[in-house]
């Protein structure tokens, strides 16, 4: 049993709780460093996607898991970094380090001119809004054809750092890089976004509105800070996207990436930044979890390569409604309590993490 | 006339999006929850009228097959209450909204996987009788499928207003909590809420097949019902019928007079500005916050 002694109010707020934390995140950071020498092309491949999902699913987290705001509509911000990143690449000749932020920034405006009308929306409305954002994103994009390229759709320009070229297909290790290095930068801003007053203001709006206001918190502000930051971060996400598959149309961004997005970060664990990265390893992992099982059913009884289509949704669907009704606190709950059990042994009470429960009220009249 | 038909056929499409409305209002405006696998109900209610009812599946006779797929849906409808979503009573609103949309996928894939993902049609004796009204063409499903709707919606209407059993539906929506201080048994009524819009559901998908063929897919009609049931009003059962009738109306219009790309937006647009303008819709339910 580890007993932490605090000597002082900056201990809770520091960056690491102690040194071994510090240890094991560095640890944690240079193995990822170190994988482009350890894995072949395919595999680096598949990591780049789990950090780039893993991104967006910080993004969406700092808004829903966080600021307690649902988005169901998330596609819609990736699509517009996405496109704001290959546009300004592409037309204006600008280089990938302005072009890149400046997509997030773009992105972010957007969201923060979502956010105003959407400031008078709670709960499920806010969600369908957004739902409808992301079905209107598709045709828009194809409305938008003079910039966007409509149905045809567009080819990610070339990343070229410091003459470096970086092609996900030509140099998959340095596109990992890059994208473990917005991760890593993205972790940071987050980690210490949540040490700051605002990051305290998402937490205190998610647990109660009205409390939040009583204590002095402008909600509409901070909810347009939430929406601005989680889009401008999902919009980055949305730029790597567009290198990562090269060639992008209308069809990428769809409803069905929005949802598979709040999936995500509810099967890691809503409200943790680690939440995010569970998430997007499970999403990552998956599908080529599936290929193998079905390689092994063929093996075993025999029969040609049957693809069913929709099973990777049916799969997910199941665990997902398998984490809702046994573990609501997701892959970061369940590790935070095996944690906690060898802590505290033999200590640890079954009801410790017990949340309170809330019964639904209407604000209806009629 | 040309205008008259495309009324007509809107009113017919209206209809089928307000059932599904119907389905999801039912649902809040008895338990507060939001069920975000309504489409995909009604997609499997559908498929499982055409597996009782087509020759080429058991074959029994058309009202038959009606009868077992409402049925076959109120008990899945129960089903899914009792076995999945009691359990999440008494957490956050968003955990619900998530498990309903995990359903979806589920029944997607379900239906996917008994039935195959190429469109099949439903056999009903509605298919290609036409009235001809001067120089108007009235199909019998369209006529059937806008009675039906209105005869439905009504039936729920006065059974939410009058029965006991509706006003406890209210009640325990109204305040979970207080409902079942004052003797209304909860859970019980939200297993008959979620049966009634799982047959809701079936009906939506009769009609919706009879008009024309069904695939898994088709679940993904429940977002447009969502708008319409956003644009009603969440939580009114007139207005449920209203805003797909809304739905149904602008789409043809738009694709006629606009362009086809904007008959896919309009009931999306509608809907964003009806939740900025009024942010509940149409019928509204929710008056200030007295305090």
């Amino acid at each position: 049993m580890r007993v932490q002694f605090k000597t002082g109010y900056d201990q809770d707020i520091r960056l690491f709780a102690d040194a071994r934390e510090a240890l094991r995140y560095a640890a944690l950071l240079a193995i990822a460093a170190a994988l482009p020498f350890l894995l072949d092309d395919f595999l680096i491949g598949e990591a780049t996607n789990v950090l780039i999902w893993a991104i967006a699913g910080m993004g969406l987290m700092a808004l829903t898991g966080h600021a307690g705001q649902p988005s169901l509509g998330h596609a819609a911000f990736l699509a517009s970094g996405c496109y704001a990143n290959a546009i300004l690449m592409g037309r204006f000749d600008l280089p990938f380090l302005l072009a890149f932020p400046l997509a997030g920034l773009f992105t972010g405006l957007v969201g923060v001119m979502v956010a105003i009308p959407a400031l008078r929306l709670h709960g499920i409305y806010l969600a369908i809004a957004t739902l409808a954002l992301s079905i209107l994103t598709e045709d828009i994009i194809v409305l938008a054809e003079p910039w966007t390229g409509g149905i045809a759709g567009m080819i990610a320009p070339t990343i070229s750092i410091a003459g470096v070229e970086v092609d996900r297909l030509a140099s998959p290790g340095q596109f990992y890089w890059l994208c473990l290095a917005v991760a890593v930068v993205v972790t940071l801003g987050y980690r210490n976004l949540l040490r700051a007053p605002l990051g305290r203001a998402f937490l205190a709006i998610r647990d109660s509105e009205i409390s939040a206001q009583a204590m002095g918190v402008n909600l509409a502000g901070t909810k347009t800070a939430a929406f601005g930051l989680s889009c401008m971060v999902t919009g980055w996400a949305g730029a790597l996207m567009g290198h990562f598959f090269y060639t992008f149309n209308h069809e990428v961004f769809t409803v069905v990436i929005s949802i598979q997005l709040l999936l995500m970060i509810v099967i890691g664990g809503l409200g943790s930044i680690q939440g995010a990265y569970y998430g997007a390893a499970v999403v990552g992992i998956i599908p080529q979890a599936i290929n193998v099982a079905r390689d092994g059913v063929v093996e075993v009884f025999g029969g040609g390569g049957v693809a069913i289509p929709g099973l990777e949704t049916g799969i997910f669907g199941l665990i997902l409604i398998g984490f809702i009704l046994f573990e609501p606190l997701g892959i970061y709950g369940r590790i935070a309590k095996w944690r906690l059990y060898f802590e505290l042994f033999p200590f640890y009470r079954r009801d410790m993490f017990r949340r309170q429960k809330s019964y639904l009220k209407t604000e209806r009249l009629r | 006339m040309e205008i008259l038909q495309l009324i007509v056929s809107g009113l017919a499409n209206g209809c089928v999006y307000g059932l599904i409305a119907l389905g999801f209002v039912l649902i809040y405006k008895a338990t507060e929850q939001v069920n975000f696998a309504q489409g995909d109900m009604m997609m499997l209610g559908a498929f499982i009228a055409l597996a009782l009812g087509n020759d080429s599946h058991v074959g029994a006779p058309f009202w038959a097959a009606c009868a077992g797929a409402i049925l076959a849906m109120a008990a899945i409808g129960w089903l899914l209450e009792r076995v999945v979503l009691r359990r999440v009573i008494g957490q956050p609103q968003i955990a619900i909204m998530i498990l309903t949309i995990a359903i979806g996928f589920v029944l997607r894939f379900v239906a996917g996987a008994v039935w195959g993902h190429d469109p099949l049609a439903l056999e009903s004796p509605a298919a290609g009788v036409n009235f001809r009204l001067g120089g108007l063409i009235l199909g019998l499903d369209e006529i059937a499928t806008i009675a039906v709707t209105i005869l439905l919606t009504g039936l729920l209407f006065l059974f939410f207003a009058r029965t006991r059993l509706g006003i406890a539906m209210q009640a325990s929506s109204q305040n979970q909590l207080a409902a079942y201080y004052m003797g209304i048994p909860v859970k019980r009524i939200h297993g008959l809420t979620w049966a009634l819009a799982g047959a809701t559901a079936a009906v939506a998908g009769l009609l919706f097949a009879s008009k024309g063929s069904i695939d898994p897919s088709a679940g993904f009609l429940g977002i447009k019902a969502f708008a319409a049931a956003v644009i009603g009003g969440f939580g009114s059962l007139p207005g449920a019928l209203a805003g797909g009738l809304i739905v149904g109306l602008i789409e043809p219009f738009a694709s006629r007079y606009v362009s086809a790309g904007y008959a896919q937006i309009a009931p999306y647009a509608v809907m964003i500005l009806v939740l900025i303008v009024r942010p509940h819709g149409i019928l509204v339910q929710v008056g200030a916050k007295k305090v």
